[in-house]
């Protein structure tokens, strides 16, 4: 099988005349069609950039240094900007973290959703408001025939985030790129919208990646795990085996870091381990990384 | 049982909606409702809940930031808040706060010694050497050295400017520190650092802490006790271990079952027993199951907290 | 920081009236004053009259220096009282809010609903003409901006960590009005000052140009346009000199006012990832 999105060696960075300050190292990562790909890392390891890069809306000064993006065959780096544009929204999509800033705040929902299937597929104004309503039903909002009239003002961020991803899969693309989408939620609306991104991309066969700090988000939702550091992938496997059996130190030591549930009942209050004792020297972890051999990737969700 | 260090009894905090000044009735927001906690000396006391629950507003009356509508705050069986609260310069000896965004809660203006110098020249510590032993010693405690105190605010990491706003908090050597949502706002590295900390500085000066928290295995790692908020009363209390391994009350249940744990999600460790229906004890019924938001423009529905095993209470009504 | 394009021209020519106000003892040929000679009235500028004389004689370019003086005096001690009135109640109204604040917001509105320089004339026209009067008058007239800037940014500021923790550590309001939030508000007040400056300057050269402000004979830009209006067909240097002087002057501050604002504006900061 080919992949669906094919990273390889990506570099990206601030040139500033002759030398060039990189921000992503030389990261390369593949994702199947249907699967879900989790990028975890902590903050300015560069799984944002990633992301932004693969949807082309790089901001300046940021720029690529080297490497390709082949989606569905194609080098996006390569690509004129008018098939970007007609590719973004279509084939790759994308859903932010923080849904109030990424909805036009003058324009109801419905119109922005049905702006989706006008510009991509080409349908009248009236039919696109149809639409609008089933992909808002789709999403599981309730009363949407009532809803699409709404303005994102009047909507909690649980249902604008429903919103976000009704307009992302609005053109059945592709590749969805989910970039901390539940990270502005409170717990129990995370859970509903995190089952809401499972299940309908599973159902369409939508492949995911999926970005994310929280560990527990990752494991929550994806089948293969790329962990981050420093510009770096550092290790790479099936989310269960990452789990399980960590073989990078930076992955070890963030795991442990990580206080889990259920531990202290088990083995009493344990002290979380300190990534610093941990690790001696921090600019020693990008040498080494471990990816592991791609098993079948059947079915193995994580759920 | 000893005496509690502060008691919570009855705290009503209702804030006036906007609109209608003349007239009618002002509709009001109820954000607490009728809140009791004690906190005893020594212990960590957290209370969870989302965002909108009434966790930071009852923070906020501890430190006397937000006036109770009504109920009292004892601290050492004296009053903490209303008329007979006392001035500012006492409070400040009893209880201090820790914020959740370390890049707001230092003035960029001041130095990190001026930020610690002048609570204590204010507190009457004048001598330069006595000013410097404390600023050095509490530095070091909060594992910085006493050097960077020279640095201003935007020199730091966020975990070095949480160590700060920990060593603003301990640095009138109060006996209570209110936690605001200490680590949320720190990747995970740093946060297991920052709770190590906590938990060190806990045992050393015997503090006791009242944290406000969404995040269930920080309060399951550092909790004696917890109390769970929904809508501005507290739902479920009692110590860590029954909250977590027992949980009653259906709210606490679909709390504790909604964290993406990567253990529980794949079946790593032990599962937590927050899965089937709630039971309400036989004779009551669980007044509100949080699975809606109430109105909260309302008073609840009457309820109590009934004690189920000793020293866990759940809110129940009776049927 | 890279410097803005606005910032340098403001300044270059803010310190030009600056340095012209201050040196002008020096720098003037004559006195602006007292050398008037009939004999050599309405004299196009030439080697020793660089910007010619006017109708009494007097040398328009030492005149056009020792206005600076007055026209800095009125910018800056005008905008001194502003931001003090503005500063204490903006910040005080914010900090405190209640009734304090609906009062101060109701003042506000109706400061800004009067044009400033009509206020103004009513201000002068209770105290009657002078350099003593202009500078209450303009003093007290236009700090409804600076106002709503410090209240706005201390409302932004009073829910802030930093500003909490002080009032947990025992601070009285006034501490930390004085040392927590004033530091941080002073980029944009300080903004708004400067561009204050500038209409304070065209302020006094509109009320002296209508015969309120500084009286003859001492040379003020406003007044000098009087003089010059009877004259401009035949002398236009005793109109155009002035008239620059005062566009130069209010663009200096207008420049320096905004390229301050940029550079103190977080946005155009680069934030360390």
């Amino acid at each position: 099988m080919t992949p669906l999105l094919d990273v390889r060696n990506l570099e990206l960075g601030l040139r500033h005349g002759a030398h060039a300050h990189r921000i992503l190292k030389g990261v390369s990562f593949q994702i199947m069609p249907g699967e879900t790909y989790g990028l975890v890392g902590e903050s300015g390891s560069g799984k944002s950039v990633t992301s932004l890069a693969i949807i082309g809306l790089l901001k300046k000064p940021l720029q690529i240094l080297g490497g390709e993006i082949f989606f569905e065959g194609r080098n996006l780096l390569a690509l004129p900007r008018r098939e970007m544009r007609s590719l973004r929204g279509n084939r790759i999509a994308m859903v932010f973290q923080e849904p109030m800033s990424a909805l036009n705040p003058l324009q109801t929902v419905g119109r922005q959703i049905a702006e989706m299937y006008v510009q991509h597929r080409g349908k009248s104004w009236a039919q696109a408001q149809k639409k609008a309503v089933e992909a808002l039903a789709s999403v599981r909002v309730p009363t949407p025939e009532r809803r699409v009239h709404d303005y994102p003002h009047q909507m909690s961020g649980g249902l604008r985030q429903r919103v976000m991803i009704a307009m992302a899969l609005a053109c059945d693309p592709a590749l969805l790129i989910a970039d901390e989408p539940t990270t502005a939620l409170d717990v129990t609306v995370q859970a509903e919208v995190l089952k809401l991104i499972r299940e309908l991309c599973a159902a369409r066969g939508t492949a995911v990646l999926f970005i994310s700090h929280d560990l527990g988000v990752i494991a929550t939702m994806c089948q293969r795990v790329g962990v981050m550091y420093a510009g770096c992938l550092v290790e790479e496997n099936a989310t269960r085996e990452l789990f399980v059996d960590p073989r990078h130190e930076y992955t070890r030591g963030l795991l442990g870091a990580l206080p889990k549930l259920g531990s202290r009942g088990l083995h009493g209050r344990q002290r979380l381990v300190d990534i610093d004792s941990f690790i001696a020297d921090r600019s020693r972890l990008t040498d080494t990384r471990f990816i592991a051999p791609r098993g079948p990737v059947s079915g193995e969700a994580g759920s | 049982m000893n005496a509690p260090l502060l008691s919570i009894d009855d705290l009503h905090v209702r804030f006036p909606l906007s609109g209608s000044w003349f007239g009618r009735q002002r509709r009001m927001l109820h954000a607490v409702n009728g809140l009791s906690l004690d906190l005893a000396k020594g212990e960590c006391l957290s209370i969870v809940g989302e965002s909108g629950c009434g966790k930071s507003t009852t923070a906020l009356s501890v430190m006397g930031l937000q006036e109770p509508t009504q109920g009292s705050i004892l601290f050492r069986g004296k009053p903490f808040s209303g008329p007979q609260a006392p001035s500012r310069m006492e409070r400040a000896m009893a209880a201090q706060m820790v914020f959740q965004d370390p890049y707001a809660s230092l003035n960029p203006r001041q130095t990190v010694w001026q930020s610690l110098a002048q609570p204590l020249r204010l507190h009457n510590v004048t001598a330069r050497s006595e000013l410097s032993d404390r600023i050095e010693t509490v530095m070091r405690s909060v594992g910085l050295t006493p050097e960077q105190a020279a640095r201003y605010p935007h020199e730091f990491s966020g975990g070095q400017r949480q160590r700060i706003g920990i060593a603003r908090a301990l640095i009138l050597q109060p006996e209570i520190v209110v936690l605001d949502e200490p680590v949320s706002a720190l990747d995970v590295s740093i946060r297991a650092q920052i709770i190590n900390l906590l938990l060190d500085l806990q045992e050393e000066f015997g503090l006791s802490y009242l944290m406000i928290s969404h995040d269930l295995s920080v309060v399951e790692h550092m909790s004696d006790r917890v109390a769970v908020m929904f809508f501005g009363q507290i739902v479920e209390t009692g110590p860590w271990s029954a909250i977590f391994s027992d949980p009653v009350h259906p709210y606490t249940r679909r709390l504790i079952a909604t964290i993406p744990d990567p253990g529980a999600v794949l079946g790593l460790g032990r599962e937590v027993a927050a899965e089937g229906p709630a039971q309400a004890p036989a004779g009551w019924s669980f007044a509100d199951d949080g699975s809606s938001a109430p109105d909260v423009t309302q008073e609840p529905k009457p309820s109590e907290l009934v004690e189920i095993a000793p020293g866990h209470f759940v809110r129940l009504s009776r049927s | 920081m890279k410097l803005g394009f606005n910032l340098i021209l403001g300044g270059v020519l803010t310190a030009l009236v600056i340095l012209a106000g201050l040196l002008a003892p020096w720098l003037a040929h004559f006195d602006p004053v007292l050398d008037a000679d009939l004999m050599n009235a309405e004299l196009p500028p030439d080697a020793t009259y660089w910007f010619g004389t006017d109708a009494q004689g007097r040398d328009v370019y030492s005149r056009i220096l020792y206005g600076a003086q007055i026209s800095l005096t009125v910018g800056i001690v005008s905008q001194i009282i502003n931001t003090f009135i503005g500063v204490a109640l903006g910040m005080s109204a914010a900090y405190w809010g209640g009734w304090w604040d609906d009062i101060v917001n109701g003042l506000t509105n109706v400061m800004l609903a009067i044009p400033s320089l009509i206020f103004a004339l009513a201000v002068m026209a209770v105290l009657g003409p002078g350099l003593v009067s202009l500078l209450i008058a303009l003093g007290l007239t236009n700090w409804s901006w600076t106002c709503r800037i410090a209240r706005s940014s201390t409302l932004s500021l009073k829910s802030l960590g930093y500003v909490q923790a002080a009032q947990t550590l025992g601070y009285s309001d006034t501490r930390i009005m004085f040392t927590q939030i004033l530091p941080n508000i002073m980029g944009p007040v300080l903004v708004m000052a400067t561009l204050g400056m500038g209409s304070a300057v065209l302020s006094e050269a509109a009320l002296s140009f209508l015969g309120l402000g500084i009286q003859p004979p001492f040379p003020s830009w406003g007044s000098m346009l009087t003089d010059a209006r009877q004259m401009i067909q035949i002398a236009p240097w005793t109109a155009i000199f002035p008239g620059m002087a005062i566009f130069l002057a209010v663009l200096g501050f207008n420049l320096l006012g905004d390229g301050l604002r940029d550079m103190l504006d977080p946005h155009m900061r680069t934030r360390k990832l």
